[in-house]
């Protein structure tokens, strides 16, 4: 049980983070989205604004229907029967809605990409896995296959491990390494917005410790968006949060503010622990 | 019932109705481990039937091969057991056990991937809940019945493209014999394309794959020993297959590796020497023996190394 | 970063696998149909050459060397018989072999060998079972070319369909009721024989419909025997009109069954005989899909109706 105290430990953590923040412009949108499991409203009525290179946070209690949201973006809900999207998600610059009855999810695919809770590398060697999405685009030169694959494999923080061994099966290497190799994967497709559905609950805390180091290296260089049931870990590497709850949108704001002085009562008890 | 003394703890003599608990409790326990002893009997047969026909093909075999030296055997070109000027070559038999089971292959082996990939990953519920019932009804249907088909509808058929087509070849046999397997490596295909977790599949799709690149290359290469088992059991159930080929193919042993031609397979002749009137030890009975011997070992090889290829599948999930 | 002329390169990049997609959804459904066509052209070729043939005569005569007067008479008989004699002794040995590896077998390397045994046997060509049959039933036992014999190989031959039907079916009864029953103070027997038999039995009945589907089916193991395919009389009858009224004559007795029927037709030469097997073999479809049929039908409505 998390007592008050760790409200204030919160702050501390926040306080201790010192950047200059400046306001980034939007990447994108969500206006209105509500979401349905059949009949079944998951999602009521959201409203934020993700902010280019920055990292947004998405915390809630089990159910609130956190990682719901964060698939609305890529579509992922299009691959079962039965779910129905309503509202807007608008991409900027070219501000197109990713969620348009006439837009292809897969082209929506193509500029998100996703990290997901428990590490899914492919039956494949560890080159082959971060080439794939490369593969899909039509990419054949083995040269630039190379040249995409380490780059992505040291902008996750991998490439020193893993060099010697890129046609080693990928499920040789550790948890966490995994996770960061499924993080390669999804930055050598050069995504507009990275999406990471609670990356590192599977992980331990060194793995957790290196993935959220990544995350904060990353964010100069693309938008993150990112589910965690872990409070602390959205005060460290989050620029804004969003606090959710039974599928509505308590309140969002930037990180510092929302820890230190939420606006919400309902904010603030989950973040000093009364409930969830 | 002896009155306990303080300080002393006797276990006391059985009275009489304690003696005919006892007794009903030993009862049952001996009745229990009787019964134990029947099921575990009854389990026994599988082994005991592994041990007969091992000890029949052996035992014959052996009197077969005191008259016809293994090499001649497995050399010869002919095949003709019957005759004054016997010739023993198992090869005759085996060119056309191979070349229908290549033709049923040939069918089986893509027309079954392609129908487990659509239902595993293309189909929507509504024609897996048709196709897979109607699969297996299609497996079933007698062999027999498959055998008529083939010789009094195929061939005909086949030889209005083909004049020169004989009455019995092997082309008809293998093709009705390719089709009858098809149910078998779809499902075991599919069963190993559906263990494939959906995790997989997930992470194909969220880099923007479609669902044929998500399928031939993150579910097919996953579920890969799975299919494989499925193809090793598609060949020995080809190479075991019997009555398709007596009917179809013909029962005349012919040293071919021509689709075109009829043949006998090592089943269909021996059906032809149990058709017939052979005496028991003579050597004619010993040589269906070991034919049987020959396919035995095959099959055994192709169902040991399809059960590895299977058992390794499912660690790896 | 997506400037519009990338978008474009990715929309006609994926409109191009999209295709893939659709030509192998097309590919699948011929797939298929091959399957169903198959099957019609089987279907329709035995109904229209055989149906007509098919009479009460037909059903009540004895094979004959004029194909107009031979009927099925002494096959069907025969398939009845070897079928009883089949499923006497399958049922009890694959329901007893599953209950034991299901309920009673440790984890040791004499239950590994029977699991392998039973994988294995699964895999046999029938007519190594025939083999099997013919040295030791018919020769070494002395049985003969018997319906003894036949039925004794038959039910070998569907052993492992009954023993995996069963150990699914008792698999999948949940543990709290094998644990609430011994809690009261049970037998393992009486666990078993309250308890676990009767909630797989249906389970258990549907892999017997399978086997038994299986077994009528079956050509080469009872040729190889030696099972004859000209046989113009019935075995003797079970019952007679004295003492002791039940008779065992029949078991020993030669016979021949449906399928061998259809091959000998078949071998013929004259189409008059081809019509004939064409009848035979109309009722032999239609056995086996009607009992492959109920069979799943049964596991359908057991999916659907057990709730544990």
């Amino acid at each position: 049980m998390v007592t008050p105290m760790s409200a204030i430990s919160l702050a501390a953590v926040v306080e201790n983070r010192s950047e200059a923040e400046e306001v980034r412009a939007p990447k994108a949108e969500v206006r209105n989205l509500s979401f349905y499991y059949g009949d079944y409203r998951a999602l009521k009525d959201l409203n934020l604004v993700v902010h280019e290179h920055c990292v947004t946070a998405l915390i809630g209690p089990s159910g609130c229907g956190k990682s719901t949201f964060l698939r609305c973006f890529n579509r992922m809900h299009d691959l079962y029967p039965g779910n129905r999207y309503e509202g807007e998600i608008r991409l900027y610059p070219d501000d197109m809605n990713l969620l348009g009855p006439g837009v292809d999810p897969i082209e929506v695919r193509m500029r998100l990409a996703m990290v997901f809770q428990k590490p899914n590398p492919f039956p494949k060697s560890i080159f082959e896995n971060v080439a794939y999405g490369l593969r899909v685009r039509g990419e054949r030169s083995r040269r630039a296959l190379a040249d995409k694959v380490e780059a992505a494999l040291r902008g996750a923080a991998l490439w020193d491990e893993v060099k010697d061994r890129l046609e080693e099966p990928a499920f040789n290497l550790s948890g966490g390494q995994q996770q960061r190799l499924c993080i390669a994967r999804a930055l050598a497709t050069d995504p507009e917005i990275l999406l990471f559905d609670e990356p590192t609950s599977a992980l331990d805390p060194i793995a957790t410790a290196s993935i959220e180091e990544l995350i904060t290296e990353l964010k100069s260089r693309v938008t993150i968006l990112i589910v965690t049931h872990n409070m602390q870990q959205a005060a460290r590497v989050s620029d804004f949060t969003a606090y959710m709850y039974l599928g509505e949108l308590i309140e969002f704001g930037r990180t510092d503010q929302l820890f230190i002085k939420p606006k919400h009562k309902q904010t603030e008890d989950y973040i000093t622990g009364r409930f969830g | 019932m002896s009155v306990a003394v303080p300080g002393e703890i006797r276990a006391a003599p059985p009275s009489g109705a304690q003696k005919v608990r006892l007794a009903y409790r030993r009862s049952r326990i001996l009745r229990e481990k009787a019964i134990e002893l029947a099921l575990f009997l009854a389990a026994l047969v599988s082994v005991a039937t592994t041990v007969g026909i091992v000890y029949v093909l052996v035992k014959e075999s052996l009197a077969f091969f005191q008259h016809v030296p293994l090499v001649e055997f497995l050399t010869d070109t002919q095949w003709t057991p019957l005759f004054d000027d016997a010739h023993f070559g198992i090869l005759v038999l085996l060119s056309g056990t191979l070349t229908s089971s290549a033709v049923a292959l040939a069918i089986a082996v893509p027309l079954g991937t392609i129908i487990a990939i659509y239902l595993s990953e293309f189909a929507p519920f509504s024609v897996r809940e048709v196709a897979k019932p109607f699969l297996e009804l299609l497996g079933g249907i007698p062999t027999i019945v498959y055998g008529y088909f083939a010789l009094l509808f195929v061939t005909p058929l086949l030889q209005r493209i083909y004049p020169e087509l004989p009455g019995f070849n092997l082309l008809s046999a293998g093709i009705v014999m390719g089709i009858m397997i098809i149910p078998y490596v779809a499902s075991i295909s599919e069963d190993a394309m559906r263990a494939v977790p959906m995790s997989l599949r997930e992470g194909s799709y969220a880099t923007g794959a479609t669902r044929f690149q998500t399928a031939t290359r993150v579910v097919v290469p996953a579920a890969f020993s799975g299919i494989a088992s499925a193809y090793i059991l598609g060949i020995s159930r080809a190479v075991g297959e019997t009555m398709i080929l007596a009917i179809a193919a013909g029962m005349q042993p012919n040293l071919t590796f021509n689709p075109l031609e009829p043949a006998a397979t090592i089943t269909a002749y021996i059906v032809q020497v149990a058709l017939g009137d052979l005496p028991h030890g003579s050597i004619g009975y010993q040589t269906i023996f070991a034919a049987g011997l020959t396919l035995m070992l095959f099959t055994l090889a192709c169902n040991i190394a399809g059960h590895m290829l299977r058992r390794s599948f499912r660690e790896a999930y | 970063m997506a400037a519009p002329k990338d978008l474009a390169a990715i929309r006609a990049l994926i409109a191009r696998h999209k295709r893939w997609d659709q030509a192998f959804a097309v590919c699948g459904m011929l797939a298929l149909m091959t399957g169903v066509l198959t099957f019609t052209a089987l279907f329709v070729d035995m109904t229209v050459d055989g149906v007509p043939r098919l009479s009460w005569d037909f059903l009540t005569s004895f094979p004959s060397r004029r194909p107009e007067q031979a009927g099925i008479l002494s096959a069907w008989v025969g398939s009845c018989l070897v079928m009883l004699v089949t499923a006497f002794f399958a049922v009890p040995l694959g329901v007893a072999a599953g209950l034991y590896l299901e309920e009673y077998a440790p984890k040791n390397w004499v239950t590994d060998l029977i699991e392998i045994n039973i994988t294995n046997l699964a895999g046999v060509p029938s007519i190594v079972y025939g083999l099997l049959a013919l040295g030791l039933f018919v020769y070494q036992f002395g049985f003969g070319q018997s319906i003894l014999s036949a039925g004794l190989t038959l039910a070998l031959l569907i052993l492992p369909v009954v023993i995996v039907a069963t150990r699914e079916a008792i698999r999948s009864i949940p543990q709290g009721i094998r644990e609430g029953a011994y809690a009261l103070g049970a037998t393992q027997w009486q666990v078993c024989r309250h308890h676990i038999l009767p909630y797989s039995s249906a389970g258990i009945l549907t892999g017997v419909i399978i086997g038994m589907a299986r077994a009528i089916g079956e050509t080469a193991p009872v040729i190889t025997i030696g099972a004859l395919t000209f046989i113009a009389f019935l075995p003797p009858a079970p019952l007679k009109s004295e003492p002791p009224y039940l008779s065992f004559d029949w078991v020993m007795s030669p016979f021949t069954v449906m399928p061998i029927q259809m091959f000998n037709w078949t071998s013929r030469p004259e189409a008059a005989f081809h019509q004939n097997a064409a009848a035979a073999g109309f009722i032999l479809v239609l056995m086996t899909l009607a009992m492959n049929g109920l069979a799943i039908w049964l596991r359908y409505r057991l999916r659907r109706k057990i709730k544990w």
